[in-house]
């Protein structure tokens, strides 16, 4: 073209023009990445597209963990069941089973939760939001009717995992071979508990990390199916984590779990390909997506730089995603319902292997049936009408969406070599500093919020007067049942072989002393004897030490 | 009593949840706002909580519930009551379904601040009541 001063190229006119009409305020995500307006192949160019990108089920697994993905096999409609007694878990469940889920996800009691049996805690706080299981003949009603080898379960049991333990004997009592027992100690990360979920923070860090390589150890004999250890980025990126932040730290305890079990003389390909990965799913949709997809890369590149693994099957970064809670209002709740069907869609965009979707009124109670239906059937329109799922992950190749990759990746990388120099997971969340992190950032968001920076719609903008809002009202159990299981409870503590169960639990108390034994394994004898959940949560904290984040803490909160 | 005293306030946890961004949110804003925060970890007793709000002699407290342990604050405030502390200004924040506040207010609770509240009108809140309070007790 000849040039006399006046035509400009493309890009330099899309400047100025872009220069003179735009808001020229800076944007960032959550992970504090700074936007740009316009991504071009100035920004990627798929010059390493080999390197970076690759084919799904290859190397480095940006594009999915498997070559079909959802052409294959689409994600799993997790969703979460607790309420009440062991009778209305069983009843919701076997309604969900009969709708199509092929997985029991069990939300125990928070008297569980903490290790307690229902005698130990104030009867108004059974049942409330999770089921109240503590013995064999709970899980037995729990469980009825249900084939244990037919389902997957999400056992969100954390350590020292004795609702597993009461479902394994429930197993042998009923002729399924454990082998057949498909699922995931849900809540087996015990860092992701001290640093932001203490709820399910049962056991001292020293002692958690000794149960979880005995129940490493043991699913890996007898369980071959059995995921043993969830790692969790949720907790975190609920407590205030960066999505950034939340891969990272999540990926520095899957790094110190691995190391754990390397050292204590396990082969890698016996056990990583059954460590998984859970997520919380924000608001900030690229952001999500981007996150999901360096997570895969960034897992398989470490566990080769790190342990030299190869095994195709153990670099696959698998994962669960949840919607996020703490992104729910209370204010105009129906709202929630698009806020979830965003989230859903990002995790399906990132290539989750399976999903929870909230119901809209988890800001303000236990999900209803009606609600909880909501919450799955968006999951359905996603999978089933909108044509989301057809063509394998579709954001490829966007300028943007592989920057934002190779950014999150970098981020993430930032985050696990501070960890590091800390001296690992372990270490740092002792230290305090994961935590003080998590916090400053929780900070950060809500400072944003206040200034109306970050907008909640019907919160800081779009706001109507309470009376238009309509809440459903909270569900509660039955009192009746709840007097009725502490009848149950009381009947089966007096009815069983009190010298069985004090010699099983005595021989668990000695199996802390004693690392020849496997502890686990001691624990299922123990819940063969008799032994309730509680009383091998007590024998536990009485040797291992009783789990308090605040004081075992190094540095200052 | 000096107007210019800051203002003690005992943050914590009662029951078995043990989520805690919420009242460390709130602990950070109210320390900001010039007033002085006791944070306890999750999962007090309530004798505990009366205990440490006689012994460090605070003005309010406020209790963080986010999966019922809120169920559990008529029996607080009666041992508040029983402790000679009924002046205590009690305010709770977190999750408590609707049907549930009213029962908690008649208990004698002064506020529940539900998600989504700026922190700024939790500070206002006990500003003005404790200025009351104060001015009442002179």
């Amino acid at each position: 073209m000849t040039n006399n001063g006046s035509k400009l190229d493309p890009a330099a006119q899309w400047q100025a023009e872009y220069a003179r009409t735009a808001d020229k305020r800076p944007r960032c995500n959550r992970s504090g990445i700074v936007l740009k307006p316009l991504y071009t192949p100035s920004d990627w160019d798929g010059s390493r597209y080999a390197e970076d990108v690759g084919y799904p089920g290859q190397e480095p697994y940006t594009r999915g963990i498997y070559p079909a993905m959802y052409r294959g096999r689409e994600w799993s409609r997790r969703m979460l069941i607790g309420l009440g007694t062991p009778e209305d878990f069983n009843r919701r469940q076997k309604k969900m089973l009969a709708t199509g889920t092929t997985a029991v996800n069990f939300i125990p009691c928070n008297s569980v939760f903490r290790g307690y049996d229902i005698d130990d805690v104030d009867p108004l706080l059974v049942g409330t939001c999770g089921t109240a299981v503590n013995t064999l003949e709970d899980m037995r009603i729990a469980m009825d009717g249900i084939e244990l080898g037919d389902v997957s379960l999400g056992m969100n049991d954390p350590s020292p995992f004795t609702l597993l333990a009461l479902i394994l004997v429930l197993a042998k009592e009923r002729g399924t071979p454990w082998e057949k027992l498909s699922g995931t100690s849900n809540q087996a990360d015990f860092i992701s508990h001290f640093v932001a979920n203490h709820m399910f923070y049962r056991l001292s860090l020293e002692g958690s990390r000794r149960v979880l390589l005995d129940h490493i150890v043991f699913t890996t004999k007898y369980m071959p199916r059995w995921n043993p250890l969830s790692i969790v980025g949720q907790h975190m990126q609920q407590a205030g984590a960066t999505p950034a932040q939340a891969l990272g730290f999540t990926l520095s305890s899957a790094l110190y779990y691995v190391d754990l079990c390397v050292k204590a003389g396990m082969d890698p390909d016996s056990f990583v390909h059954r460590f998984t990965f859970f997520f919380d799913i924000s608001m900030s949709f690229f952001e999500e997506v981007a996150k999901f997809r360096a997570g895969r890369r960034l897992w398989a590149r470490l566990l080769k730089e790190r342990f030299g693994i190869r095994n195709p099957v153990s670099l696959r970064f698998k994962f669960h995603a949840q919607t996020s809670g703490v992104d729910l209002t209370r204010q105009q709740p129906l709202n929630n319902i698009a806020r979830v069907a965003v989230q859903g869609l990002a995790a399906i965009l990132g290539g989750t292997q399976s999903l929870h979707t909230d119901a809209y009124d988890e800001a303000f109670a236990t999900p209803s049936p009606e609600t909880a239906r909501i919450a799955i059937q968006t999951q359905n329109i996603l999978s089933e009408e909108s044509g989301v799922a057809d063509v394998i992950d579709p954001l490829c190749g966007s300028y943007y969406i592989e920057t934002l990759t190779d950014e999150m990746e970098q981020k993430a990388r930032e985050v696990i070599s501070r960890v590091d120099q800390l001296g690992g997971m372990f270490e740092a969340a002792r230290a305090g500093y994961v935590q003080s992190e998590i916090g400053k950032s929780a900070n950060e968001f809500q400072a944003r919020v206040e200034k109306s920076q970050q907008t909640v719609v019907g919160v800081n903008k779009y706001q109507l007067p309470e009376e238009e809002c309509s809440r459903a009202a909270a569900q509660r159990p039955d009192p009746d049942l709840i007097a009725a299981q502490y009848d149950r409870l009381r009947r089966y503590k007096a009815g069983r072989s009190q010298i069985s169960v004090g010699n099983a639990l005595e021989y668990l108390a000695r199996a802390t002393d004693d690392k020849q034994i496997n502890l686990y394994e001691a624990l299922v004898k123990a819940a063969e004897a008799g032994a309730t959940h509680g009383e091998m949560v007590k024998t536990l904290r009485t040797k291992l030490g009783f789990g308090r984040p605040h004081d075992e803490i190094a540095g200052v909160l | 009593m000096d107007s210019s005293l800051k203002i003690r306030v005992l943050l914590t946890k009662i029951g078995l949840d043990g989520h805690d961004r919420g009242y460390r949110l709130v602990a950070t804003a109210l320390r900001d706002a010039g007033m002085e925060v006791i944070l306890t970890g999750p999962w007090l007793k309530i004798e505990e909580v009366v205990s440490i709000a006689g012994q460090e002699d605070v003005e309010v407290i406020g209790i963080s519930s986010l999966s019922g342990d809120h169920l559990l604050i008529p029996k607080l405030m009666s041992s508040l009551r029983a402790a000679g502390m009924a002046d205590v200004l009690v305010i709770v924040g977190g999750i408590v379904p609707d049907d549930d506040v009213p029962p908690l207010e008649q208990s004698g609770v002064a506020r529940v601040f539900h998600p989504g509240t700026s922190l700024g009108e939790i500070i206002t809140f006990i500003q003005s009541r404790v200025a009351m309070q104060r001015l009442a007790r002179e």
